[in-house]
């Protein structure tokens, strides 16, 4: 093994340079690995039967190989007191890259799916606006428009971490209430000029056409700046789960302000204090006072490979991969450590769109077989970094379970077991 | 023949949107709007549409009710769920009682909600959560009256109306801080 290709060991507990996911650097270290779980073929290989006869036609709507049918949304059950009401989390550590597909995208919903006919939706503005206007989905379809990929988080998104005990489940179960996708549709700006907005006007209230009618306000800054109406997700007509036939979409901020199924926007001088913007989605603090209108969802990270549940097979080299994200900005760096935050090594972050959208990180790891707790830690482009479990907890009541964002820790034990831990 | 117009939008590091309209029709003056579909409604119109009821009660609907006339409203419509005196069941929350500086705290209307304007608006938005919509104004003046009524919050013959409600005080009011402009 010549020296270029051994591996360069950056932090403790076997965590190596990024710069070998690059090039030819990982056939090099490859060769110190203990081979592959399931072993080396030892026969003969022959053509297997799939090769022998001819397979399926093409199908009108595509849907994943019945061998990965296990790659779903964790979805809880039905709720008896509230018809409708409920989650489903995005399986995260299923899945690679940062798009989410539209049917793994979480759901959060407060009254259930509506089916709504697009030809008979009405989507009004109103309120302070020198002509309150209606448009029908046809109308939206026929103005200009912009695509871009943002991440979507709800602020309870893994709020599990917050309870006192920490749970054995994985990924998804924590962290699931979060997907990121291509949103099209026409910038909110645009119809807010058409109505034009008086002097007296500083935010919008907006709500949803499901039976919850669920609202919420958002100040007009932001209505202005790069809030859409979303029609489409992933290049198709956004999924009813979304709000079909149209959602207001609000980069960066905690999800429930993305009012799906959007019906009006009443323009006003002030929020209007709707019941998911008091009672619920505020943060209690220590002393028992609670912030209000904490929109932007804070910089995050969390290793999605390996992550809870799952089982290390073999000892050697293996990709610690996740996500980051930051309602703030773009991802600027993710640090990980594998000897639970004593020692920290930065992660290769993919190129790509990073404005608000998921950010995926990668980072061989040589797994010597002793434990480990990995960890990663993310800082943004305003140079927001992420903090730890205790400083989290210290800011807020324990009662919180909103805008959790601290560093997510999983233990991996000597039999190479993967488990959720608060380190 | 509509004036075809070329519409590029240019988008900024820092989220600044460019509108660039470049007329290819005969035109001279392209409309800054190159698409303006949208129909003129009147607030008349939206009456019966438009449920939001923020802090100021502008909006609140003509009716009036007492907790009195509320009691017969909650045992019917909402005590199943809620309890016979709000106290909450599994799956459905609490509505009075409770303190937010209780470990763990018990947030409730009564010991949580900063306005009374919110109870009158979700209730009449989502309640019952199988039949939300489906009580008159009339009742939702009166149901409101009796969660409040609870709590201790107004007497039982307080009359809660479009004028009377914005000014009730609701215990927690100054427990908020509006972060919005963080
Ligand atoms: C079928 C059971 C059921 C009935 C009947 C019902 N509720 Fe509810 N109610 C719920 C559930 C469940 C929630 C929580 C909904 C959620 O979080 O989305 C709730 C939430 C509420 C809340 C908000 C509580 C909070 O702290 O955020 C209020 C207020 C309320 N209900 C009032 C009423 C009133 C008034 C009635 C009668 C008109 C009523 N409910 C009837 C089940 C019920």
């Amino acid at each position: 093994m010549d020296s270029k290709h051994n591996p360069e060991y950056v932090a403790g507990n076997g965590l190596i340079h990024r710069r070998h996911l690059l090039g030819l650097g990982l056939a090099g270290i490859g060769s110190i690995a203990a081979g592959s779980a399931l072993g080396a073929d030892t026969g003969m290989l022959s053509i297997p039967a799939w090769s022998k006869t001819p397979g399926n036609g093409p199908s009108d709507y595509g849907a994943p190989s019945p061998f990965a049918a296990d790659v779903k949304r964790l979805a809880g059950g039905p709720s008896a007191t509230a018809p409708g009401s409920g989650v489903s989390r995005t399986p995260l550590h299923l899945l690679r890259g940062t798009i989410t597909p539209n049917s793994l995208h979480f759901e959060r919903h407060h009254s259930g799916v509506p089916v709504i006919d697009p030809a008979q939706h009405r989507f009004v503005i109103h309120g302070l606006v020198r002509q309150a206007l209606s448009f029908s989905y046809e109308d939206l379809l026929a103005y200009p428009m912009v695509s871009q990929i943002y991440f979507l988080e709800c602020s309870g998104n893994s709020g599990a971490n917050t309870v006192a005990t920490a749970g054995d489940t994985n990924a998804a179960a924590i962290h699931g209430l979060l997907s990121c996708a291509e949103w099209t549709g026409v910038r909110l700006s645009t119809l807010l000029a058409e109505a034009g907005v008086t002097d007296t006007a500083a935010w919008i209230t907006a709500t949803g056409a499901d039976a919850a009618s669920m609202g919420r306000s958002i100040p007009l800054s932001k209505a202005l700046d790069d809030v859409i109406i979303a029609l489409y997700q992933n290049g198709e007509p956004i999924r009813p789960e979304q709000g079909y036939p149209m959602r207001l979409f609000v980069p960066g901020w905690e999800g429930n302000v993305s009012v799906k199924w959007l019906t009006q926007i009443k323009v006003a001088d002030a929020p209007a204090h709707f019941r998911d913007e008091t009672s619920k989605y505020t943060d209690l603090l220590p002393d028992g006072k609670s912030l209000q209108f904490t929109y932007p969802m804070g910089v995050k990270s969390v290793i999605t490979s390996p992550s809870g549940q799952m089982k290390l097979l073999r000892q050697g080299i293996h990709e610690i991969t996740g996500v980051a994200w930051s309602g703030h900005g773009a991802i600027r760096r993710v640090e990980i450590s594998a000897d639970s935050g004593r020692t920290w090594a930065d992660a290769h972050i993919e190129a790509g769109q990073q404005h608000l959208a998921l950010a995926r990180f990668r980072l061989p790891w040589q797994w010597s077989g002793a434990p480990a707790i990995l960890q990663s830690r993310a800082t943004d482009s305003r140079n927001n970094v992420q903090p730890g479990r205790d400083i989290w907890m210290a800011g807020y009541n324990p009662a919180n379970r909103y805008h959790y964002n601290a560093i997510q820790s999983w233990s991996v034990s000597a039999q190479g077991d993967v488990k959720n831990v608060y380190a | 023949m509509f004036m075809r117009n070329a519409v590029s939008i240019f988008v900024t590091a820092a989220g600044v949107v460019a509108l660039n309209v470049a007329s290819i029709g005969l035109a001279a003056e392209a409309p800054a709007n190159p698409v303006a579909l949208g129909s003129a409604i009147s607030e008349a119109q939206l009456a019966d549409w438009d449920l939001i009821v923020a802090p100021d009660g502008q909006n609140l609907p003509e009716g009036s009710g007492t907790a009195a006339q509320g009691q017969a409203v909650y045992q019917q419509q909402c005590a199943a769920c809620h309890g016979a005196a709000g106290e909450g069941a599994s799956g459905s929350p609490a509505l009075v009682g409770g303190s937010v500086s209780t470990t763990p705290p018990l947030l409730t209307v009564g010991s949580y909600w900063p306005h009374a304007s919110t109870l009158f608006d979700y209730v009449r938005r989502a309640m019952p959560p199988t039949a939300p919509k489906s009580l008159s104004n009339t009742e939702v003046y009166q149901v409101t009256a009796y969660v409040l009524h609870l709590h201790g919050v107004i007497a039982e013959d307080f009359v809660l109306d479009k004028n009377t409600l914005p000014a009730v005080q609701m215990p927690n009011r100054e427990g908020f801080t509006d972060v919005s402009g963080n």
